[in-house]
């Protein structure tokens, strides 16, 4: 044994591996499930080890052209079936056409007697057969620790494992072998002795009541592997575990802008609203509007005739539109044309990774343009802060690659303003952060909306306040008093102040327009006089003139008249 | 292998039909046990038939064959599994549903 392993790691740099075709369980695995070798998956009842075996199998066949023989000791091949019809694996179908081999193995302890000695070639006969007969490179065990209910002879039973478990691995085949999960070791049988190449548990953890599966690699010989603990979900397609790193951080990005529904608050963004596809964060302490604003976001994408899911985890939709009326947002008609979708429950309903499902379920189904999730800091209550953190990534990461605009609104707790922190610690997940608080003055409170970041886009720095009208919400004009912005009570006051300076500063200018005006009628007289001063010496003037030049004509007619007689004589 | 399988198969109380893997020392062992116990006990009254299933594969699933050999008592009812060589002649016999104070008697002839 140790001579294969070593000689066949000298010819290949890399452990082969056989991609399982479960999504994210390859990624883990750096590529699959060791070629060739058997696998242990390991877990308590209800982990879907048998289905995790089935889709080992059915995507081996599907995706990779390998052939599978499934060798089941619990169930009959048609029970199987029947339970994973549902998945869309057609079990049936796949044995048709020879690529399939279903052994049901069936031990009733009643009817066997126990009689000298005997070994487990049967059991090598039949698989052998079946490998053969089709060609197997897989083979499912599921569940072989039913021997030992079926065998009293324990020793007989485990050296026939081990042979059966090396008979395996010398005929190339991959192998899964579930086992259930035993008190204190993995296995009930410690079946992972037996198998040295790689393990995996599974596990149905119940956290306060939720129950979340997740899957663990204990071990992987001769490969690197991811460590943590994954969760996985059972979904509609199937097994899909979900490592944080799913996303490579390279989907494609819209260039489109959508309005928040908010003329105001789309001028406080650089392009008058949020990227398409982006995903937006509204944090607040209670009672900020927060509800308000995200339904405003979503009447405003219907109202583009654009699909919206509206996933509610405090209201229920009747109480939803019905409190979404009395601020003038009317989201009934979208609902009943089929543009809103408002799915309520509660976050307690189930663990986190149903509530991933059936996101993702919803989504897969509706198709929308935009989702809403009110609130996501209820999720909390749900699972630790890590795993809502993960399960967000998850989702922001599913919601980022469709291109759908997400918006996610989430209630902070305490006083503290500068708490700027959400608990789910999602905000460096987010494109855009939008911060709703409250603003204590004296007496009152008011609300105050900014924007803490938006990537991508040039935006306001301002704290606007802003009212809940039976119009929507209105944001109102900044007023800027002497100890920075005022709200509320202070706004109008500081209001009715500079209307009544600007009324006092209008009144001064029509005196001192009044005194303008006297004066110039006062210099207008004043020039008047001294016009009419100046006519009466421009007259006198004349007149001396005037009276001048008639004593020159007089006199210059005298001299005539003493020349003219003494030229007659 | 097969030996007595040519026995009609209607009449006998017993039939027995088992499955060994060729020759094997615990399938030979079983063989001839289980020759001597039905001579022994149901001369004339039992069908017995030998399967090899390494050359009738199919047939061990379709019997539920897991350990080897294996004898099934398919009559009379009910239907029991002796698994192992069959030379605990004591537990072999109360399996069948023959009389272990048969043993005795037929041990003290």
């Amino acid at each position: 044994m140790q001579d294969a392993i070593t000689s066949s790691a000298a010819i290949l740099p890399q452990l082969p591996k056989a991609p399982t075709g479960i999504e994210g369980l390859d990624e883990i695995t750096e590529g699959g499930l060791p070629k060739g070798r058997p696998t242990l998956v390991c877990g308590s009842a209800g982990c879907g080890k048998t289905l995790m075996g089935i889709e080992f199998l059915v995507r081996g066949i599907l995706e990779y052209d390998e052939p599978g023989v499934l060798m089941a000791f619990e169930e009959t091949g048609e029970e199987l079936a029947a339970n994973v019809t549902s998945l869309g694996f057609d079990l049936p179908g796949l044995q048709a056409q020879k690529k399939l081999k279903v052994d049901h193995v069936h031990i009733d302890r009643s009817e066997i007697e126990e009689t000298g000695e005997y070994d487990l070639e049967g059991l090598f006969i039949r698989l052998g057969y079946a490998i053969d007969s089709i060609g197997a490179k897989r083979v499912v065990l599921d569940t072989i620790e039913s021997l030992f209910s079926g065998f009293p002879n324990e020793a007989v039973l485990r050296s026939e494992i081990r042979r059966l478990f090396r008979w395996l691995k010398d005929k190339g085949v991959t192998t899964i072998i579930t086992a259930e999960r035993g008190e204190g070791s993995l296995t009930r049988q410690g079946l992972e002795e037996y198998v040295s190449d790689c393990v995996i548990l599974l596990d149905n953890r119940v956290i306060d009541q939720i129950t979340t599966r997740r899957l663990r690699i204990v071990k992987y010989r001769g490969s690197t592997h991811g460590t943590n603990e994954y969760p996985y979900l059972i979904t509609e397609e199937g097994i899909s575990v979900l490592p944080v790193t799913s996303l490579k951080l390279a989907h494609e990005v819209s260039d489109e802008v959508v309005s928040t529904g908010i003329p105001a608050l789309d001028e406080m963004f650089g392009r008058k609203g949020f990227y398409k596809g982006s995903s937006v964060l509204i944090t607040g302490t209670a009672g900020t509007a927060k509800t308000t604003l995200a339904a405003g976001f979503a009447n405003e994408i219907c109202r583009h005739q654009r699909r919206c899911l509206f996933f509610a985890f405090e209201e229920s939709p009747q109480q939803l539109i019905r409190n979404m009326r009395s601020v003038g947002v009317d989201l009934g008609p979208w609902v009943e044309q089929g543009l809103l979708r408002i799915e309520a429950s509660r976050p307690t309903l189930n663990g986190l990774e149903k509530h991933l499902v059936t996101l993702h379920k919803l989504i897969g189904e509706f198709r929308p343009d935009a989702v809403v999730i009110d609130p996501i800091s209820n999720l909390v209550t749900v699972g630790n802060i890590a795993e809502v953190r993960s399960m967000l990534t998850r989702l922001i990461d599913y919601l980022k690659v469709n291109n759908i605009t997400a918006l996610f609104t989430s209630l902070i707790n305490g006083r503290n303003i500068q708490q700027e922190m959400t608990e789910e610690g999602v905000s460096s997940l987010v494109d855009t952060w939008i911060s709703v608080r409250d603003l204590e003055g004296v007496g009152e409170r008011n609300r105050g909306i900014s924007i803490l970041k938006a990537r991508g886009m040039a935006h306001s720095n301002q704290v606007r306040e802003f009212v809940v009208t039976d119009h929507g919400i209105q944001l109102l004009d900044v007023v800027i008093g002497p100890s920075g912005i005022v709200t509320g009570a202070g706004r109008l006051t500081q209001q009715m102040q500079e209307q009544a300076q600007e009324l006092a500063a209008q009144q001064e200018a029509e005196r001192k327009d009044r005194e303008l005006a006297r004066k110039r009628r006062v210099l207008e007289a004043t020039i008047d006089n001294l016009r009419t001063e100046f006519e009466s010496v421009e007259e006198e003037l004349r007149q001396i003139n005037q009276e001048e030049q008639v004593r020159l004509e007089k006199l210059t007619e005298g001299r005539k008249q003493i020349a003219t007689p003494a030229k007659k004589e | 292998m097969e030996g007595e399988g040519s026995l009609e198969q209607t009449a006998a109380e017993y039939v027995l039909h088992l499955f060994i893997t060729g020759a094997t020392p615990n399938s030979t062992r079983a063989v001839r046990n289980i020759k001597e116990i039905c001579e022994q006990h149901l001369k004339g009254r039992y069908e017995l038939l030998i399967i090899d299933i390494y050359q009738q594969p199919d047939l061990a699933r379709q019997e539920q064959i897991i350990a080897a050999p294996t004898l099934i008592k398919k009559r009379p009812v009910p239907l029991r599994r002796l698994i192992g060589d069959l030379s605990e002649r004591e537990q072999v016999l109360t399996a069948l549903g023959i009389f272990p104070g048969a043993l005795r008697e037929n041990g003290h002839e």
